[in-house]
């Protein structure tokens, strides 16, 4: 059996990458995908205890940040959408018109 | 005495009391109301029925007195109440203060029915007929106010009076305020009479305070139940506040040396002059001091000041009487004289005498004055003839001066056109005199015993002011009624109508029985106050050394008073009658207007001055209070404090401070301290925001390091 540690192991170099991915990309499609990489590297970080602990809860809790994310892509896909209406870009750098 | 067994049946009317003031308010509130719309008769009824129904309250509270003659207080209303300072507003009936209340308004209805004559002739005289009413709502309001002074229970209530009757007697002195010596004359004796007044008041309020100080209380009952004990503790305060009651007193009493608004004060009309200022107001000082017998008893020093002041006051004013020309003038510097022998009276301790010399003071003076007004309307009517006479208008311009009613050299001879006039005043001059069996030879042959035994220097001073008297009340007689006519009008006056002669002719028989009140042997009157001022005989005590019997009655006093006064009248006949005759038949620039003048010389002429006193007083007080007054008023108050303090001081100061404080504290620290906060913000805003990139991998950025910063911080705290 896989020990637990190397499931975090692997939960946390994808939640860096997905971080990352937020800071430095500048396609808002590629950070959108990035925050779900750290949405899922959470849910493996989730499953990985439940197995170990032998408890479902952790299981549960991975299905309502699914269904979190889901929301949450929804959400984006539009602003993106009504974005791109108005900047013909998704490029997150032009979106600075809040610049103090 | 069968009063004892009458005590327990006798009926008591003392809970009328109030009514006494009552009455007369309501008199005095019909006439202010519904005046406007009646006739006159009905005013002066209302009135005089105001003051009569006074009368009938009054003597059944003496009524009452007969069964209980220890009296009564009536309390009606609480009046004050702060602290321990409570005062009920309550009428105090004893013998005392009913004997007031009878001379009040007995003499006072009488004079009433009198002004419902005399004032229809003067309003019409003095050409505005409207202020008749005016004049009976004052005379009310006098009623009232002399009752509240009489009837009161304490100190306070009685100023309460005072200053009432004092309100009055100036609003009547000035009811003719237009008229006098250039227009302002009445107006002049009226703030002359209130100012003056007003220095003895001060007095009056300053013994009140400190009685109160020292008492505790204002009531008399009260304070006289302390007195005994206060003299031994503080044998100065009660000398202190019978003092400043005596100086209550000159004010109120015309004494010296306040007496000096008296004789200006005839310039009220006459009824006033008889009611107000002879029989009655006046007396309220010898009142007082009779009220306060048991402080006074026990102060020799304020009782000797008290006798010196009547004794000298009355041979001062007597001899100023001696040289006046006019006619309400004598009766005026007389009845100052008279009320100096009361005022010696009571200070002397003999309450009894003084109180009794007060009562028949009021029937003949009151006479006198009415008698004289009498005289006056009598030749105006002859004045109003000769006028409207063509053939005797001619001698009338010819005589070239203002006729003055009241001049005694314009009369003459009026014996026989004013008949009954002239036997009414002569018995008030008869009895002023002192010529037995008259009523004031009764009261003042017993102050002038009670002298003898207890003050004689007084007594001396009393004994010439007698004589003084008895002469110029001669002189008047003679020079008024006797003789021929010196003037036109004279020759045509004509006798006054009977509603002024019903109440002369009252008042006459009052002035020839009054004295029964009080015969030697019998002092019914003295038995009477007795029940009142309880301490004579101790005082007489105290001043003779000896339990003396009330002396009453001194034989070798009264041949001496009567045959002084006797010989008095025939001097006065003497010159009046003989010589005046002789000097009328000189050419008119040469003769002297009067015969005594030629003998006395300068003397005539300072007596007719009245000492020059008012020229000393205005020399020595007013004209320095007037300079004085004028320098604060111009110098002190316009120049320094208005021009220099306000202008320069204050407003000049207040604008340079406030130019200060607009532009050096205002603008330079409050709005600098504003302003650069503002600026700072702004500043450190201009730097912040450069925070703000836009960026939104900035912001996730901040999250991350902050994520970090805490989780590393939580984990290095959970080891």
């Amino acid at each position: 059996m896989v020990p637990t540690a190397y499931y975090i192991g692997l939960s946390a170099i994808l939640f860096t990458v997905g971080a990352l991915g937020v800071l430095i990309r500048r396609n808002s499609i590629v950070i959108f995908m990035s925050v779900e990489l750290m949405l899922n590297a959470a849910n493996l970080a989730f499953v990985a205890f439940a197995r170990a602990h032998e408890a479902v809860s952790g299981q549960i809790f991975v299905f309502f940040v699914m269904t979190v994310a889901a929301a949450e892509v929804a959400v984006g896909l539009a602003l993106i959408v009504a974005i791109f209406n108005t900047k013909h870009s998704i490029d997150v750098d032009q979106l600075n018109t809040m610049k103090g | 005495m069968f009063l004892s067994e009458a005590a327990t049946s006798a009926p008591q009317f003392f809970y009328l009391a109030p009514w006494l003031v009552l009455f007369p308010v309501l008199g005095l509130l019909l006439n202010i109301i519904l005046g406007s719309r009646l006739p006159e008769k009905a005013i002066g009824a209302i009135a005089s029925s105001a003051a009569g129904a006074s009368l009938v309250i009054a003597v059944l509270q003496m009524i009452s007195l007969i069964g209980h003659p220890e009296g009564a207080v009536v309390p009606l209303v609480e009046w004050i109440k702060i602290g321990e300072l409570d005062i009920r507003w309550a009428f105090q009936v004893d013998t005392l203060s009913v004997t007031m209340m009878l001379v009040v308004s007995g003499v006072g209805t009488l004079i009433h029915i009198y002004s419902i004559g005399y004032m229809h002739e003067d309003v019409r005289h003095n050409g505005d007929p409207r202020r008749y009413r005016r004049f009976f709502v004052y005379m009310n309001l006098f009623i009232a106010a002399m009752m509240v002074l009489v009837s009161s229970d304490n100190y306070l209530m009685l100023f309460v009076g005072w200053e009432g009757v004092g309100l009055c007697s100036y609003l009547l002195i000035g009811f003719w305020f237009e008229k006098g010596e250039k227009g302002i004359g009445n107006a002049l004796a009226a703030k002359k009479a209130f100012v003056t007044n007003r220095i003895g008041d001060f007095g009056f309020v300053l013994a009140a305070l400190a009685m109160f100080g020292v008492f505790r209380t204002f009531n008399f009952a009260e304070v006289f139940a302390q007195a005994p004990d206060v003299a031994t503790a503080l044998p100065g305060s009660i000398l202190l506040i019978t003092l400043l009651m005596l100086l209550g007193v000159t004010g109120k009493s015309a004494q010296l040396p306040l007496y000096v608004w008296l004789p200006d004060a005839m310039a009220g009309p006459t009824p006033v002059s008889a009611l107000i200022h002879a029989a009655t107001m006046v007396t309220a000082g010898v009142y007082l001091v009779a009220r306060s017998a048991p402080l006074y008893v026990l102060v020799p020093t304020a009782q000797s000041s008290v006798a010196w002041v009547g004794g000298l006051t009355a041979l001062f004013a007597a001899t100023i009487a001696v040289a006046q020309f006019d006619i309400k003038k004598v009766l005026a510097y007389s009845t100052i004289s008279q009320l100096g022998f009361m005022v010696a009276a009571v200070g002397m301790g003999a309450f009894t005498a003084g109180m009794f010399h007060l009562v028949t003071h009021a029937f003949f003076k009151a006479l006198l004055f009415l008698s004289a007004g009498s005289v006056i309307l009598g030749l105006e009517s002859g004045h109003h003839h000769v006028e409207h006479d063509p053939v005797l208008k001619k001698k009338l311009k010819t005589a070239g001066r203002h006729f003055d009613p009241q001049d005694m050299r314009n009369m003459g001879g009026l014996r026989t056109r004013m008949r009954t006039t002239f036997w009414v005043y002569l018995i008030g001059a008869l009895a002023l005199a002192g010529i037995p069996p008259l009523a004031g030879f009764w009261s003042k042959d017993e102050i002038l015993a009670e002298a003898n035994a207890l003050v004689p220097g007084v007594y001396i001073l009393l004994t010439i002011a007698a004589f003084f008297t008895a002469f110029y009340m001669g002189r008047q007689i003679l020079l008024i009624f006797f003789g021929d006519h010196r003037s036109e009008p004279a020759a045509y006056a004509s006798e006054s109508p009977p509603v002024v002669i019903v109440p002369l002719v009252i008042l006459a028989a009052l002035s020839v029985l009054g004295g029964l009140i009080n015969l030697p042997g019998l002092h019914t009157f003295g038995h009477w106050l007795e029940h009142t001022i309880k301490i004579e005989a101790a005082v007489q005590e105290i001043h003779l050394g000896e339990a003396a019997a009330p002396s009453g009655f001194n034989l070798v006093v009264a041949a001496t008073s009567t045959s002084l006064a006797l010989l008095a009248i025939l001097l006065a006949w003497y010159l009046y009658s003989r010589r005046y005759q002789e000097l009328q038949a000189l050419p008119a620039a040469k003769r002297p207007d009067d015969p005594l003048r030629a003998i006395l010389g300068p003397v005539f002429t300072g007596m007719e001055h009245k000492w020059w006193v008012d020229e000393l007083y205005w020399a020595v007080i007013l004209n320095p209070y007037i300079a004085l007054s004028r320098f604060l008023a111009d110098v002190v108050d316009w120049r320094f404090w208005h021009d220099w303090f306000h202008d320069r001081v204050l407003a000049a100061g207040y604008q340079g401070l406030s130019r200060l404080l607009t532009i050096q504290v205002d603008t330079g620290i409050i709005d600098a301290t504003a302003n650069g906060l503002g600026r700072v913000t702004q500043a450190i805003a201009a730097r912040l925001r450069l925070i703000q990139t836009g960026y939104v991998r900035n912001y996730a950025l901040s999250v991350v390091i902050g994520v970090i910063l805490i989780l590393g911080y939580l984990v290095i705290i959970i080891r």
